[in-house]
């Protein structure tokens, strides 16, 4: 048995760093992942649901509808209950229900709707004017989504995709805890139950500075995006 | 040529059916600079924006060259829209590009080459005067400037047509009159047809031709701007050009009601002065003819518009009143408009 007192935080000699540095990885490979395909998902879900916004065409509204549906619905869902709640679907879909590639349904599942209503919210905070300038010039809607929403909403688009990816590892850590490898099932398994603290510690820190360099790369692609100010 | 025939346009809101265009016929010369100009809610928004399609009429039908504009749709509504440039009150320009960037978006739109965009661009930068300019992005430029962005913009395509939105209403009156410049010398020197909506009558003497006022949906008056200040029929148009002409109306209507107190014996007469009588020494001479008479000059105002001068002079006369009804006709063989101001 070690010792449980504070001393036992630091004592990291007991710190596998090779098994450390596998488990880094596999966070950073599980957020980045997801991060794209969210990035992706979000802003296809979030376009879907700003077109069809005010349509008066009823197969249109149904659409909004679904689409609106779908996205509420999954973005109330806590997401340690979406994972057990998926897994016959992750089963399915990729094979096992263990590992990181197993985290990834319920980890995107969870995200892109959140994405897509951030999404959504930055398309309707563009000034209409920007975008009845671009239909009087004789633009597609598709031009218009090209041309004028995304890369006007762009900074918006990537503070959003910031904060929902430090979500996001806030997820793979819980994801970690029922088998998805990664830090969290790190300072899950080789910390809490094998009683070594300092492994937890050691992980705990490692996804500090994770979150802390997201939101740094973030926030620094911001401001040379804006041209605003 | 354009023309609107018996247009209307009726929004149905919660609230019931909005009649924000009703029965409207209007013609436009080519080349002309035709100005709207109502308060807000007129319809006159509407009005301008049924050119472009941006809004369809409910009945009647909008044409600009023999294309019903009104009629079409799809691909070719978009295809005649290249050959319409629009300028907007608060700009609308794309912030997240530079000034030639932004002159380059309705050309990359009607599918140009990036090189061709790229050097009627400059030109057009060039043009409006923002030369040097071209690499800055739009925070970073004035009022005025982004106002002259969003006319090159407007210019990309070579269109026939400038529809202009409150171009100038949210620009200091300096600026405006630099953008109005900018308007005046693209009509002369492209032979462009502009349409503009104002509430400004100011806009409409600087550079229109001709001018339609607009109340609750429908034109309520139309011609040529020095016909319309000369002789306004209607209320809203009095009060357009009451606006402009004596911008202190109640100002003056103080002081006439001073001078009524305080020359109870004199006549106060308001004189109105059109195109090339504003030139003349009428008023001088009438003194040397009735020299007699006592002249005060209580307040006056001469405004230059495309097609002339428009004046107006507040007197106050004393003296023998034969000798004043004597200058008073004389004013009227001049053909001076004048109105004699009584005591209630």
């Amino acid at each position: 048995m070690n010792d449980q007192g504070l001393g036992s935080y630091f004592k990291f000699s007991n710190v596998d760093w090779g098994n450390m540095m596998t488990s880094t990885w596999e966070t950073i490979w599980l957020t980045v992942v997801s991060m794209v395909v969210v990035a992706i998902l979000g802003i296809a879900l979030g376009l879907l649901l700003f077109e069809t916004t005010d349509s008066h065409n009823p197969l249109v509204k149904l659409l909004n509808w679904l689409v609106a549906l779908f996205v509420n619905v999954f973005r109330s869902i806590p997401f340690i209950i979406l994972i057990v709640l998926l897994l016959p679907i992750t089963q399915k879909l990729v094979g096992t229900i263990i590992g990181p590639r197993a985290a990834l349904p319920s980890l995107i599942i969870s995200a892109a709707p959140f994405y897509a209503r951030m999404v959504e919210l930055a398309f309707h905070e563009l000034d209409h004017g920007v975008i009845e300038a671009a239909e009087s010039m004789g633009a597609t809607r598709w031009q218009i989504v090209r041309k004028v929403l995304l890369p006007e909403s762009l900074p918006a688009l990537v503070s959003g995709i910031t904060v929902t990816t430090i979500s996001l590892i806030g997820y793979t850590a819980m994801a970690g805890a029922i088998g998805a490898g990664g830090l969290g099932n790190l300072a899950y398994q080789d910390g809490f139950q094998s009683n070594n603290n300092a492994i937890t510690l050691v992980a705990t820190v490692i996804i500090v500075i994770i979150v802390f360099i997201f939101q740094f790369i973030g926030d620094i692609a911001v401001k040379h995006i804006d041209k605003r100010a | 040529m354009i023309e609107f025939k018996d247009v209307t346009k009726t929004f149905n809101t919660k609230q019931g059916a909005v009649h924000a265009v009703q029965d409207v016929n209007l013609k436009i010369e080519d080349g002309h600079i035709y100005g709207i100009v109502g308060y807000s809610g007129a319809g006159k928004s509407t009005l301008i924006r049924m050119l472009n399609g941006l809004e369809t009429p409910t009945t009647g039908t909008v044409t600009i060259d023999d294309v019903e504009i009104s009629a079409l749709g799809g691909a070719k509504l978009r295809e005649q829209r290249h050959k319409i440039g629009m300028i907007f009150q608060h700009f609308n320009l794309l912030w997240s590009r530079t000034v030639l960037q932004n002159i380059m978006f309705p050309l990359e739109i009607a599918g140009q080459s990036k090189a061709e965009a790229k050097k009627q661009a400059e030109h057009l930068a060039d043009l409006v005067g923002l030369a040097g300019r071209e690499q800055a992005y739009p925070s970073e430029l004035s009022g005025g400037q982004k106002q002259r962005v969003g006319i090159a913009r407007a210019l990309a395509n070579d269109p026939q047509i400038l529809l202009s939105d409150e171009a100038t209403s949210a620009l200091d009156p300096q600026t405006t009159d630099e953008v109005l410049d900018l308007l005046l010398d693209i009509n002369k020197k492209l032979h462009l047809t502009i349409v503009l909506i104002t509430h400004e009558m100011h806009v409409i003497r600087k550079i229109a031709d001709h001018v339609a006022v607009m109340e609750s949906g429908k034109i309520v008056e139309q011609g040529p701007v020095l016909e319309v200040f000369k002789r306004p029929k209607q209320a809203v148009t009095k009060r357009f050009v009451n606006e402009e002409v004596t911008p202190s109306l109640t100002d003056t209507t103080a002081v006439v009601d001073q001078l009524l107190a305080k020359y109870p014996k004199g006549t106060i007469v308001q004189l109105t002065f059109h195109g090339d009588q504003a030139k003349l020494p009428i008023v001088s001479e009438m003194l040397k003819q009735y020299g007699g008479l006592d002249l005060n000059i209580i307040e006056g105002t001469i405004h230059q518009t495309q097609e002339g001068s428009i004046g107006t002079l507040y007197i106050q006369l004393t003296g023998e009143q034969a000798e004043i009804d004597g200058a008073l006709a004389y004013l009227q063989k001049m053909r001076v408009e004048t109105e004699v101001l009584n005591r209630e």
